[in-house]
């Protein structure tokens, strides 16, 4: 293609591309590529499907495990849950369209990780989210969150699988780039996965699902820019989700799938048909040639260009056994559903795309994938924050229980039930511990045996030490699953970051792997996939570090499943796990004192293993009547959720003030019947664990003895009207 | 025991629901794609929960043109016990087997939460048992409505099968959970062999899921 200097430099710039990966493109073809060619570099090379900063990094986390089945690389991790059953997951990020678009960019998240478990060959059964936005006071806040849950329920409620949980946080450093990470767990057969990688010269490619039309073209490249005044001219790039059709695709790729048809099936995601494809050559070492005149087309006149860039929604990609077309056809018509052949696999190695007769591109598949650039940016490591000592006159009598009924009711701490009441979470009758608890617990359909979820991170701990915030993410999913008597597998991360180009952003992106790196070692609970989502920033301000952990544990006996509700009237509290009285970067300091100060929690990596392996073992012996973990906020907040959750109050009897909102870590509340309570100071004697008896529960107040009182009703009231007022 | 559990595209409860049939019954309810035109003989149908065609146009509009439907319509007028549970509810009332309306949740927002119920009506074969029940709602238009004249109507026929109560079964505004016209949760048609609920039974039939209290609701016809 003849372009003059200035179009060329302006067409690649327009493409997300650096004139310096242009001209290994150029060097790579031996030629300059076509517009079409340009598109498909431009969706491969971008941020998002490259991972061109991260991926040096990334492979430091560690991977396997006894129960990993698959870890990262495919469309989901995979872990193995016995019986010959696998848990698939995933998280995935959705930031940039959903601050375009909120309902729309939240919708289509969960879309498209719905598709990556089910593309494995697993029935999804349970919807997480992690969810950010900016300060409350922020203008667009309020927008923005109903949008956003609006949209996550329409798409999961719709498909009729239950979003169980998830975490939702508010800070300034949000206020122009909210995010918005989605996480699907599925259930499947271990001998029954199915992957991408394409096979058999000659065998037909088949796409299926909905048409292609003009939509989220150059999408995963917006999702790799930075935003400026003008991101609101960027709506056209977002997507436009139909859970229906997703739902006729779920049950019609599940039902294709249990016959012997399909040899390798990816979905149409970030950079629609061109990602799926070249991923499944690239995967099976081979080529693929496709006729881009027999892709259903929801507009007229679409070009090679626009057909390979769409990124409409509800689509996948296959290979399958010669022979089986017609099969399979019947299928996709009983749903509804687009099926056609369009094309078949080559030997030549590359992606061949004809329309109308004419060759439209021919790109060598490795030039597309290992010439692929990666980087290995630059870094700085700040100090991290300084220790912070409070003025132990601020913990005064008078004020504990206002400041805790402030804490509960503020945006970061307060209940989530505003959102969740808008998921449906029964739907597939089997949630058994539905959302607001440490985890949420999900059975495995038709056995005795659940799996348990959380989602997580800290990101002012983040900021403050990348290294320990990274550590913490991964831990306090660990905690909550153990709190909830599960056994922690695996986890997902989900990388937000502002701008990798600036050293100090990619700094914190180092540490945090860092922290993730030794966390996951230590407690022996492997990253089986992820996703990374850079360049959140609006106006050159980036977000702050939030490493998104996505753990799943495995319950082995639904009856040994823990929640924080206080049981019982007359038992006893305890805390598990040393109190010292840690009051930097605390949300006290935060909510109370209005201050962002001090120095993130450090956490004893094998003091957390050898308190977490306590609770399980009282939780197998059944020990305890009820578990949570001491998160942020503190104590008092934990023990008041513990209270709420449950309806009953308890009596608290402290006598240091600075444990009371401390954020020491590696620590667990367990309210324990009368009968055991020798019995588990003998254990925590013998295992060296530190253990504090602090209190009992009561009738319908929650008391501070020698400090005051608050009914739990009132306390509840205040916890779950922060939502509804705020969006009234 | 003979039972069917019709599946429309969309449909996402049906699952559920079959699950809950056969741990009561015994027996494994047969599925029955929209497509059919003849239903076998049969002891109950079940129009389950979900979005069939995405709740595209209106709630229940598009299923309600299903074949399968003339099928179950039939049925009904012969007499067969048919229960829609939810979006079965909404196709029962497009399908006019079921009087009134269900219209957009006053809160205007999707409900997903446990609510308590009372039986109305105690010469159905779904409401015998006279107490109160705890069991999930899902849904975003399910706030009954009826003109003045159906509203009499249906009262003095003595066919409103469910209301919204609290736990000690007072039936009050605060514990109306989507704006229902006099609480209203579950209507029966004239001949009382129809009933249509927006709560979900189905997933209140093990004391593990929360409630075992939807079982009774099936249990007059599958016992």
């Amino acid at each position: 293609m003849d372009w003059s200097y200035e179009t060329e430099q302006s067409l690649v710039e327009s493409h997300g591309l650096k004139i310096d990966e242009f001209d290994s493109i150029v060097k790579g073809l031996g030629r300059e590529p076509n517009l079409t060619e340009l598109g498909i570099f431009s969706a491969m090379w971008n941020e998002h499907c490259s991972y061109k900063s991260s991926k040096y990094w990334l492979k430091k986390l560690p991977t396997s495990g006894d129960r990993v089945v698959q870890g990262p690389g495919e469309n989901a991790g995979v872990i193995d849950i016995d019986d010959g059953d696998v848990a698939v997951f995933k998280m995935e990020s959705h930031n940039h369209p959903s601050y375009i678009e909120p309902y729309q960019g939240a919708a289509t998240g969960v879309g498209g990780i719905l598709r990556d478990v089910f593309t494995m060959g697993a029935r999804p059964v349970a919807n997480l989210n992690a969810l950010r936005f900016g300060d409350s006071t922020h203008p667009k806040t309020k927008h923005l969150l109903t949008g956003v849950v609006e949209g996550i329920g329409g798409y999961g409620n719709c498909i009729g699988i239950p979003t169980v949980g998830g975490e939702v946080n508010f800070h300034s450093s949000y206020n122009g780039n909210i995010l918005v990470n989605a996480m699907t767990v599925g259930i499947a057969k271990k001998d029954k996965i199915f992957y991408s990688a394409a096979a058999g010269i000659g065998n037909p490619v088949v796409y299926v699902g909905s048409k292609t039309g003009r939509d989220g073209i150059h999408g995963a490249t917006m999702a790799s820019a930075e935003f400026d005044d003008d991101s609101e001219d960027k709506k056209p790039t977002v997507q436009v989700g139909d859970p229906f059709t997703e739902k006729l695709l779920l049950e019609a790729c599940l039902e294709l799938m249990k016959e012997k048809a399909i040899i390798a099936i990816q979905d149409m995601g970030a950079a629609g048909l061109t990602s799926s494809s070249i991923e499944m050559a690239s995967k099976g070492n081979v080529g693929l040639e496709i006729d881009l005149t027999k892709v259903p087309m929801r507009a007229s006149n679409m070009t090679a260009y626009e057909l390979m860039l769409s990124e409409s929604q509800e689509r996948m990609l296959m290979v399958l056994e010669p022979g089986k077309e017609d099969m399979a056809r019947n299928i996709f018509k009983k749903w509804d559903l687009e099926f056609e052949v369009i094309g078949r696999v080559t030997d030549t190695k590359n992606l061949v795309l004809n329309m109308h007769g004419k060759e439209e591109a021919c790109i060598p598949i490795n030039i597309l994938v290992e010439d692929a650039p990666e980087y290995q940016r630059e870094y700085t490591v700040r100090d991290p924050a300084a220790e912070y000592h409070l003025d132990k006159a601020i913990l005064n009598n008078k004020t504990i229980i206002d400041d805790l009924v402030k804490m509960i009711g503020h945006p970061n701490l307060c209940s989530r039930r505003w959102i969740w009441e808008q998921y449906d979470h029964m739907v597939m009758a089997d949630t058994l511990v539905r959302p607001g608890s440490d985890a949420a617990v999900v059975r495995v359909h038709g056995t005795n045996k659940a799996i348990a979820i959380s989602t997580d991170c800290s990101p002012t701990y983040c900021k403050h030490n990348s290294f320990e915030g990274g550590k913490h993410a991964v831990v306090e999913t660990w905690r909550n699953l153990i709190a909830s008597g599960a056994e922690p597998i695996a986890i997902t991360d989900c990388m937000n970051f502002g701008n990798p180009e600036k050293p100090e952003i990619m700094g914190e992106f180092v540490e945090c792997i860092r922290g993730m790196t030794e966390a996951c070692s230590v407690l022996s609970y492997p990253v089986v996939s992820g996703n990374v989502s850079l360049y959140n920033e609006t106006n050159g301000e980036g977000i702050y570090p939030t490493p998104a952990i996505g753990g799943v544990g495995l319950i082995k006996d639904i009856n040994k499943i823990k929640t924080l509700a206080f049981k019982e009237l007359n038992s006893k509290i305890y805390t598990i796990g040393k109190n010292e009285g840690h009051i930097g970067n605390t949300q006290f300091l935060s909510i109370i004192l209005n201050k962002e100060i001090g120095s993130t929690p450090t956490i004893d990596l094998s003091e957390e293993l050898k308190n977490g392996r306590f609770i399980l073992e009282l939780v197998n012996q059944d020990l305890i009547l009820s578990s949570h973990d001491i998160g942020e906020g503190g104590l008092l907040v934990a023990v008041a959720e513990m209270a709420m959750s449950g309806e009953i109050g308890a009596s608290i009897n402290i006598n240091d003030h600075t444990h009371f909102f401390s954020e020491d870590q590696s620590r667990y509340l367990i309210e324990v019947s009368p009968n055991n309570e020798d019995k588990i100071n003998q254990m925590a004697l013998d295992s060296n664990i530190a253990i504090e008896l602090i209190g009992e529960t009561t009738k319908d107040d929650l008391i501070i003895r020698d400090i005051g009182q608050i009914s739990v009703q009132n306390l509840k009231l205040k916890s779950e009207s922060w939502f509804p007022n705020f969006t009234k | 025991m003979k039972t069917h559990v019709i599946v429309f595209p969309g449909s996402n409860c049906d699952r559920d629901v079959a699950v809950a049939i056969e741990n009561i019954s015994g027996s494994k309810p047969d599925m029955v794609w929209h497509k059919n035109t003849s239903i076998q003989e049969s002891d109950l149908i079940v129009v389950p929960g979900g979005f069939s065609y995405g709740d595209y146009l209106r709630c229940g509009a598009i299923a309600s043109t299903s074949p399968v439907i003339n099928e179950v319509i039939k049925k009904a007028k012969a007499g067969v016990p048919v229960i829609g549970i939810c979006n079965g509810f909404q196709i029962l009332i497009e399908t006019s087997l079921l009087d009134g309306a269900l219209i957009r949740n006053k809160t205007l927002s999707f409900i997903c939460k446990d609510v308590y119920i009372k039986p109305e009506n105690s010469s159905s074969i779904f409401t015998e048992y006279n107490n109160v029940a705890k069991m999930p709602i899902a849904h975003n238009e399910g706030n009954y409505f009826a003109s003045d004249d159906t509203l009499e109507k249906i009262k003095d026929n003595d066919q409103i099968a469910f209301k919204y109560c609290n736990a000690d079964g007072l039936v009050n505004e605060e514990s109306n959970p989507n704006g229902s016209l006099d609480n209203i949760a579950g209507i029966l048609n004239d001949r009382k062999n129809v009933l249509g609920l927006m709560p979900h039974p189905e997933r209140a039939a093990e004391i593990t899921l929360g409630s075992d209290q939807g079982k009774n609701i099936f249990e007059g016809v599958l016992r």
